[in-house]
């Protein structure tokens, strides 16, 4: 067996390593947080807004 | 939501991670690029000889100014992920926004396919040259594309971090080659002298040249993608743009100078990797292996920053249900559009399954001049609707309207460039987005946030 015949099982096994890790880790996510949480970014606002206001509210 | 949500977070909802600069909007926008300067753009030059692809490049290059200069002023004030998506849905209407969407998916997605598939013809060259004669790529293809999904999952700044590295590297190697074949010593090292025939088929050739021209710059405007994930847009978007697009010009002139002055155009029109043949050229075994090198890392870092840019254009039609809104979820810890990420990966594989590597890039490159037609429109309702003065803008780009008038009239000119070589393709991707914004307006439209996708605050158009 050749080292490029080596090679290319390895490759196919890393990809399906990280591929399944991929899929695992969303499937986990769905389960553990709810759906409204993952979906509550909004475009136009960010958290560095945010921070920015709540420390310009605790000034105040 | 979950306490665990909230506690992890330490709030209440979820952002794409602010963490980006301008050097990393520069790796975006270059590295998705540069990939066209070590292949491709030679076939400009079997079209319209060398003199004729070196008009195509910079006639093009004019395109992509405009691209970028247009694209800098618009994404300094729309500041979110999806890029011209959101910009069309905020400036024209929601079935452009929904085409232009559709534009960038498919263009970055069957681009990335293509860099995998160059990373795999790279590998099987490698291969054979050892001796093997049996190598099968695709192990390689997936590999790749599996990596770079992995980074794009867990998170945006190690991805453009990575990115500007090796895009670093394989600008690098494009300028230590010039200097390696000593440009200065004419009938020496180079022989513009010789090998520079006129045009071989008129001017024709040279709009036939314009298509291919397109290889050189494909891309930049990607920088956009980026804008929700930049510590500050009006800044980091146009700086990061104009000095990618600085950066292509440059390699893109370097690029035609060394191999139009040391292949004859007839080889170099049909060349799969002509930089690294006229690397060979020279003799030089470091030259050779840097140059294998550069080709790698430009196929690697285009097909990376191609997996960052469809996942959030496909992430931002998600969020304002233009697609189903499970594409529209953030990742709460590494703060990426994962699923938008995972969904696309087979989608990236089946292209490049199909080995059609000219194809690919055809309707690439269609769909990317698609969005170009689109940005010339866009701009003048732009300025139209919102006049200088009315809303901050990080950037103003000079001499409108001639910029957007320019852009429409270069991209009439590589449809019918386009037209001449691949009138067939040009029509059935239109046939496709016609059909899907008839799928759009009867069905999907109905799904649509209509009022809450508009979320900048800007005043009311002038006009309305």
């Amino acid at each position: 067996m050749s080292i490029w015949t080596i090679a290319s099982y390895a490759a196919w096994a890393i990809s399906a390593l990280l591929l399944g890790w991929m899929l695992f880790d969303l499937i986990r996510v769905g389960a553990v947080y709810g759906e409204d949480f993952l979906m509550s970014a909004r475009e136009g606002e960010d958290e560095l807004l945010q921070e920015a206001e709540e420390e310009e509210g605790g000034r105040k | 939501m979950s306490t665990a949500a909230t506690a992890e977070s330490g709030k209440d909802r979820l952002f794409l991670l602010k963490v980006l600069g301008p050097i990393h909007v520069w790796a975006l926008g270059v590295g998705i690029v540069l990939v066209g300067e070590y292949m491709g753009w030679n076939f400009s030059v079997a079209k319209g000889g060398a003199l004729g692809s070196l008009i195509a490049c910079w006639v093009i290059g004019l395109l992509y100014t405009c691209v970028a200069m247009i694209d800098s002023e618009v994404t300094s004030t729309v500041a979110a992920a999806g890029g011209q998506y959101t910009q069309a849905k905020h400036i024209i209407g929601p079935l452009m926004a929904f085409n232009v969407g559709l534009y960038l998916v498919m263009a970055y997605t069957m681009l990335e396919a293509a860099d995998a598939l160059i990373v795999g013809d790279l590998l099987t060259q490698l291969a054979e040259e050892s001796g093997v004669t049996d190598f099968n790529a695709q192990a390689f293809v997936v590999l790749t594309i599996a990596i770079l999904a992995f980074m794009n999952y867990r998170g945006v700044l190690m991805t453009l971090s990575v990115n500007f590295l090796i895009t670093a590297v394989a600008f690098i190697a494009i300028i230590v080659m010039f200097f390696g074949i000593s440009p200065w010593n004419e009938g020496v090292t180079i022989f513009h002298g010789d090998l520079l025939t006129g045009l071989p088929y008129g001017w024709i050739g040279v709009v036939a040249a314009l298509q291919f021209g397109m290889w050189y710059y494909l891309g930049i405007e990607g920088t956009c993608q980026a804008a929700e994930e930049v510590r500050s847009a009006g800044r980091s978007i146009p700086l990061g743009t104009m000095c990618g697009m600085i950066t292509l010009l440059i390699a893109a002139s370097l690029t035609w100078f060394m191999a139009s002055g040391l292949l004859p155009w007839e080889y170099l029109g049909q060349a799969m990797v002509p930089l690294y043949d006229t690397a060979r050229m020279t003799g030089s075994p470091m030259l050779q292996t840097l140059l294998f090198v550069g080709t790698l890392f430009a196929a690697v870092a285009s097909a990376n920053g191609c997996i960052n840019d469809a996942s959030r254009a496909w992430f931002s039609m998600g969020r304002d249900r233009y697609m189903p809104t499970w594409f529209g979820a953030v990742h709460p810890r590494y703060r990426t559009p994962f699923r938008s990420i995972v969904f696309l990966i087979p989608i990236a594989v089946s292209f490049a399954f199909t080995g059609l590597l000219d194809q690919v890039i055809t309707f690439s490159i269609l769909s990317g001049l698609l969005g170009y037609t689109f940005m010339s429109i866009n701009v003048i309702k732009f300025r139209r609707k919102w006049p200088l003065g009315v809303i901050d803008r990080g950037y103003v780009h000079p001499f409108h309207p001639l910029p957007a008038l320019m852009l429409l009239t270069l991209c009439t000119a590589t449809y019918f460039a386009t037209y001449l070589g691949y009138g067939p393709q040009l029509l059935s991707i239109m046939v496709f987005y016609i059909i899907a914004s008839i799928w759009f307006a009867l069905h999907r439209y109905k799904y649509v946030a209509r009022g809450d996708q508009f979320t900048m605050t800007w005043p009311r158009p002038a006009g309305y």
